[in-house]
């Protein structure tokens, strides 16, 4: 694959963290280095354990193959290949290429001089994967406790999942992840927006600049964080998002059994305000 | 490691106040709130206001101000207004859509939903005079409407469930209530009855946009800050005038996926995934009920569900 007019002056050695400049080398537009063979071993051989459990169940319909963890009596032991084993060993590898993809983007940041921003947030979508399929599970003491690999089968774990809690709009912790969720989604499309809004401005008008866009906000809202700054809450409330979505699973099932409603009794019937 | 991590500004150079970019003939005066908040310059700008009210802001602010006022009285009412008990209660206090015996009855008793019609009548009007502002402000500024678009497109949503959907349904009673709790009752219940919203393929693309605008937020935010002593946060000007940032945070997704957006493209790639999230999860809400019953045997008739 052709090199982008300006990609050949940054395709320059070093910025590795682990084989010198053994594993230094491009291959098409991707980068290798260690952490490339390693993402290559790990997701090569997952996806073809996640082909051979499919080969092993009844179905090819990609919505139905499904990948199922242990069953709850195997606690946290390895199980049979065919009864789950694949699972754990598929999450091993999962855990495996996405913290070396990690490690990878690491070694691409500090090749491009640049800061490590997007290692660190991928990494808290990690620690939310982690949080689903290890530390829960541990924490609950059986890997039947991780959800399973499918389209549809994954849902309906989520669905399970929440009514054994109740209703799980409930829970705060699922409440506060939601509400990140939806505002990062209203912060990308202001900051899009803005920026396209900015260089787009119509027939016959000039390209805009920053203090355009502030003005923007600040006329219609009161306040503008500014270019930087926006990049800065993005960031804040994306990974937040993530955090708390780690977090309201977590205590659920480990921290607290009951249902989510009935959580907020406590609260309801405080002498203050209760009949 | 260099210690440059681009979280918090370190040293604030405070500059003078900003007045804003001149406003056209015919606008109002900006009102002058004039405020530095150190708090605030440690993230992002420290300067709060001015801000442009407008006639259409005055008016969305009065009509969303009436909406409040009704949904807040009807609550507080139905605590015996007790004020201690209308702050411990609140999450559970609700103002409910009228009861389905009304129908479209566009006026139904007021203590059957008649409030309820009423608040939700001032509170859409306060949304659509609020688009037309923000519209207008783009227009006046000389920007493009990008901002208002994209509003439209989360308007599409609301409109849906608390109008177009009730009104297809042929009774108002299916909208949603005003309550922090009876929303969420009314979202959890909509699922049930119309057998799992999971298996309603609309809202399965509403849930991948929305989550994908976080990840894509996360992507863009964070190569930004990476990029940025070389001045990345400047898009528009690195949009013009393609500069060191914009190539090393091109070359760092192409490095590490294979394929880079460009500092432009990226934006078009964030007002997608984050309009299309609200408009496909219209869509999903529009069918069900209407068009589909239960989304469960829909699947099974449609080869994604198992029995």
């Amino acid at each position: 694959m052709a090199l982008l007019s300006f990609e050949r002056k940054y395709r320059i050695r070093g910025g590795t963290l682990i084989g010198g400049d053994l594993f230094d080398f491009w291959v098409g537009p991707f980068y290798v280095g260690f952490f490339g063979i390693t993402t290559a071993f790990f997701a090569t051989l997952g996806t073809a354990l996640i082909f051979l459990g499919a080969s092993m169940e009844d179905t090819w319909n990609p919505w139905l193959i499904s990948i199922d963890p242990p069953d709850l009596s195997y606690g946290l032991s390895f199980a049979p290949l065919a009864e789950g084993g694949l699972w754990q060993v598929i999450t091993f590898c999962a855990i495996g290429a996405f913290g070396s993809w990690i490690l990878r983007e690491v070694e691409i940041s500090r090749k491009l001089g640049m800061g490590y921003h997007v290692p660190f947030a991928f990494s808290v979508a990690v620690f939310a994967y982690v949080t689903l399929v290890v530390i829960r599970p541990v924490l609950m003491g059986a890997w039947g406790h991780g959800f399973p690999y499918g389209i549809m089968s994954h849902l309906d774990w989520v669905s399970y999942t929440g009514y054994q809690y109740g209703n799980f709009h409930y829970n705060p912790a699922h409440m506060i992840a939601i509400t990140f969720f939806f505002t990062t989604t209203l912060a990308l499309a202001m900051h899009g927006g803005a920026v396209l809004s900015a260089v787009n401005p119509g027939k016959g008008e000039e390209v805009k600049a920053p203090e355009h866009e502030n003005s923007f906000f600040r006329d219609t809202i009161g306040y503008s964080v500014g270019t930087l700054g926006i990049h800065r809450l993005g960031l804040f409330l994306a990974l937040s998002a993530g955090f708390w979505s780690a977090i309201c699973i977590v205590i659920s099932g480990p921290l607290y059994e009951g249902s989510w409603v009935t959580w907020w009794d406590g609260w309801r019937n405080l002498p203050i305000w209760a009949d | 490691m260099a210690d440059y991590q681009n979280i918090f500004t370190q040293v604030q150079v405070r500059g003078h106040y900003d007045p804003g970019v001149k406003l056209p003939r015919g606008d109002w005066k900006r009102e002058k709130v004039q405020i530095f908040s150190y708090v605030m310059g440690k993230i992002g700008d420290a300067q709060i206001g001015p801000v442009y009210l407008g006639f259409f802001g005055v008016a969305s602010l009065l009509c969303g101000f009436i909406a409040i006022e009704i949904i807040g009285l009807n609550m507080l009412a139905s605590v015996n207004w007790d004020p201690i008990k209308f702050i411990g209660l609140l999450p559970w206090l609700s103002l409910d859509a009228p009861l389905p015996e009304h129908g479209l009855d566009p006026m139904p008793p007021l203590e059957e939903g008649g409030w309820w019609m009423i608040a939700g009548f001032f509170l859409t009007a306060s949304i659509l005079l609020w688009w037309v502002r923000v519209y207008r402000r783009a227009r006046q500024l000389g920007l493009g409407t990008h901002v208002a678009w994209a509003f439209a497109a989360a308007i599409w949503l609301y409109l849906v469930v608390g109008f177009i959907r009730p009104l297809m349904m042929g009774s108002w009673s299916e909208a949603v209530p005003f309550g922090i709790f009876s929303h969420l009752e009314w979202t959890n219940n909509f699922s049930l009855i119309y057998g799992n919203l999971f298996y309603n393929p609309f809202h399965m693309l509403s849930k991948v946009l929305l989550y994908g605008s976080a990840l894509l937020f996360a992507m863009h935010v964070a190569t930004i800050l990476d990029v940025g002593r070389n001045s990345g946060a400047r898009e528009v000007e690195q949009i013009v005038d393609r500069g060191t940032a914009s190539e090393r945070a091109g070359l760092f997704w192409r490095w590490t996926m294979g394929f880079n957006a460009s500092m432009e493209s990226i934006h078009r790639w964030a007002w997608w995934f984050a309009i299309l999230t609200t408009i496909t999860g219209g869509i999903g809400i529009l069918l069900t009920g209407t068009v589909v019953d239960n989304w469960y045997l829909w699947g099974i008739d449609n080869g994604f569900a198992a029995f």
